[in-house]
């Protein structure tokens, strides 16, 4: 990205709009600072009418007790399986389905760009009922993608994901220039070659960006794994395992705050590996 | 389109790049959806889906049931209003933010941006947890600082318990978790407008409010319009947070949007084909508010309908 240096650099108001900025940030971030805090807090520290949003005694007691009592690992696992294969095959699928609807011309090509454009906007949750007995009579057939499996969930996201994703990559297919394509032909490099070996590399940005939506989606999921991971309980994921200390009368906030700790650090661990070229991504798939 | 040598063998190169996607788009996608279409038109219920019971053609009185029910237009409206007032407001915030971000210099941004990357970060049921937390009636943090600073009244104040109170903090939560997409968007947008076209601007004597109007808006336009689209889709079919945040509904279901009554009709209340003509309305009403959305953009003239198709 090039950064363009701005004329304004000596203006009154500047000091203002960065105090605004701190504390807009401090803001933004207090809710995570509270998840955590509340997480190190001892037990008595944190069902306290008068909380403080500081702690002398910093303790694990919660994170042992989610690790321990719950299966939690087991679930962390799930979790980062099904996200981790949804991510892996959306990239490989919209990544050629992208080189298609961009460098080839074929019949039809218009239609299907207007189909995934739509594809977009279909409310997925809304499909939870057909997709329930679509997985239920898919698990009689190939049990590893039916109800209670998680191979049921990864179709799921995949399927969602992808449309975006293909949307998105299409502009940083078709920016990588037409002349490229024809001197690797004169090379004696077919097509599959090209598009592996040359594009594929040339549009990391916009597969950063995708990997990051589609990780996101996967590991977010609530509905999906609520709906279709019923009485396998060592194959739910991470929104159940924290459900286990909620309850109406007499919740565990520690446990609960320690395992969203730890649900959102994967994510936070992925957005920073990633955040650089994330920027570019975003701003990129428009530009093509 | 050309149909010549070249043209058959990129339709044959195409059709073997495509199909692995456009499998997989079919069968969990596209057979779903007519598949709702279908059952909407049955009686639908559990010894149905069980196979115990033969099928009943009910034609549209799943959609006739649902437009005589009172809670129905209820709930149609309270999703609208919410997904409004979050679609709004993350927008409203993230461009607002991304704008101050482009004023200030590089330490105040870039806390900013982490904090933003942290609100992003967070799973949609973790979030919802901690603002839960923070409002919680008993040990909540904003009760206890509002009845400190002088408002006595909030001590042990339910702030889920009313719905403008459940609906405003589930709201304040998506919208805390939503405006970092569009703020990254719109900074990126805004940075990508070249400044020698702001400087000559300002040197033929344009006001900062009239390049912003002349040219930093048309150039941001189709971002703008892809924040817009994608803040719409998200926000008309939150799940998580409604059911999390205000346990499954509300009290009889005075906090429900269109997918959780959905939801609970169907798998709760085992009213399968209820349940589809629900989700057949969530998906119309989706379709017509995002093609309207695009359409406008289109008639703007602006680039913006261009980038989507």
């Amino acid at each position: 990205m090039t950064n363009v240096r701005r004329r304004r650099v000596r203006r009154p108001g500047r000091l203002v709009a960065e105090i605004v900025t701190v504390v807009i940030a401090g803001l933004v971030a207090f809710p995570l600072y509270w998840m955590v805090l509340s997480a190190f807090k001892p037990a008595g520290e944190i069902q306290t009418a008068d909380p403080k949003p500081w702690t002398f005694a910093p303790t694990l007691d919660s994170f042992t007790r989610v690790l321990t009592v719950s299966g939690f690992g087991r679930y962390f696992l799930n979790s980062l399986v099904v996200a981790l294969a949804v991510v892996v095959l959306s990239l490989l699928l919209s990544f050629l389905s992208a080189v298609a609807l961009t460098r080839f011309r074929f019949r039809g090509r218009t239609v299907l760009l207007v189909m995934i454009l739509v594809a977009q906007m279909v409310p997925v949750e809304a499909l939870t009922i057909p997709l329930f007995f679509l997985m239920r009579s898919v698990g009689a057939a190939v049990p590893a993608f039916g109800l209670n499996e998680l191979g049921s969930l990864v179709l799921v996201h995949l399927a969602f994901s992808l449309p975006f994703a293909i949307w998105m990559l299409r502009g940083f297919v078709a920016a990588v220039p037409v002349e490229l394509e024809e001197a690797a032909k004169l090379d004696g490099a077919s097509r599959m070659r090209f598009t592996w070996q040359i594009l594929f590399p040339l549009v990391a940005p916009g597969l950063v960006a995708v990997s990051v939506l589609a990780f996101i989606h996967a590991w977010n999921d609530f509905l999906f794994a609520k709906t279709f991971i019923i009485s396998h309980t060592e194959n739910q994921t991470l929104p159940q395992a924290i459900l286990v200390f909620f309850k109406p009368e007499d919740t565990d906030w520690g446990a609960v705050m320690a395992s969203s700790t730890l649900m959102t650090i994967p994510v936070l661990v992925f957005f920073v590996l990633v955040q650089r070229r994330l920027v570019g991504g975003l701003a990129g798939a428009v530009k093509g | 389109m050309a149909v010549g040598k070249t043209a058959r063998g990129d339709g044959r190169a195409a059709v073997r790049y495509l199909l692995p996607a456009g499998i997989l788009l079919a069968a969990i996608l596209v057979y779903p959806i007519y598949q709702l279409v279908l059952i909407s038109f049955y009686d639908y219920g559990q010894p149905q889906a069980a196979g115990a019971a033969p099928l009943e053609f009910l034609g549209l009185d799943n959609y006739a049931a649902l437009v005589s029910d009172v809670q129905f237009w209820t709930v149609l409206a309270k999703t609208v209003g919410f997904a409004a007032v979050c679609v709004a407001g993350s927008l409203v915030v993230g461009t607002a933010l991304a704008v101050l971000a482009t004023r200030v210099r590089t330490v105040p941004r870039m806390l900013l941006f982490l904090a933003a990357l942290g609100a992003w970060s967070t799973p949609a049921i973790a979030g919802s947890y901690v603002w839960l937390f923070l409002f919680d009636t008993d040990f909540g943090l904003v009760n206890e600082v509002l009845s400190g600073i002088g408002f006595s009244g909030m001590a042990h104040h339910s702030w889920t318990f009313d719905t403008y109170g459940a609906f405003g903090l589930v709201a304040a939560e998506v919208i805390w978790c939503s405006f970092p997409f569009v703020l990254v968007t719109m900074y990126a947008g805004i940075r990508a407008v070249p400044g020698e076209v702001l400087e000559a601007a300002a040197l033929d004597g344009a006001s900062t409010w009239r390049s912003t109007r002349s040219i930093v808006l048309p150039m941001v336009r189709p971002l703008l319009t892809i924040a817009t689209i994608q803040s719409i889709i998200w926000d008309f079919k939150v799940f998580t947070q409604i059911y999390v945040m205000t346990n499954g509904g509300g009290v009889a279901g005075r906090n429900l949007v269109l997918n959780v009554y959905a939801y609970q009709q169907a798998f709760a209340g085992q009213d399968y084909g209820l349940g589809s003509a629900i989700g057949v309305v969530m998906t119309l009403l989706l379709l017509s508010i995002t093609g309207l959305y695009v359409r406008t953009q289109r008639r703007a003239g602006q680039e913006g309908a261009a980038a989507w198709g």
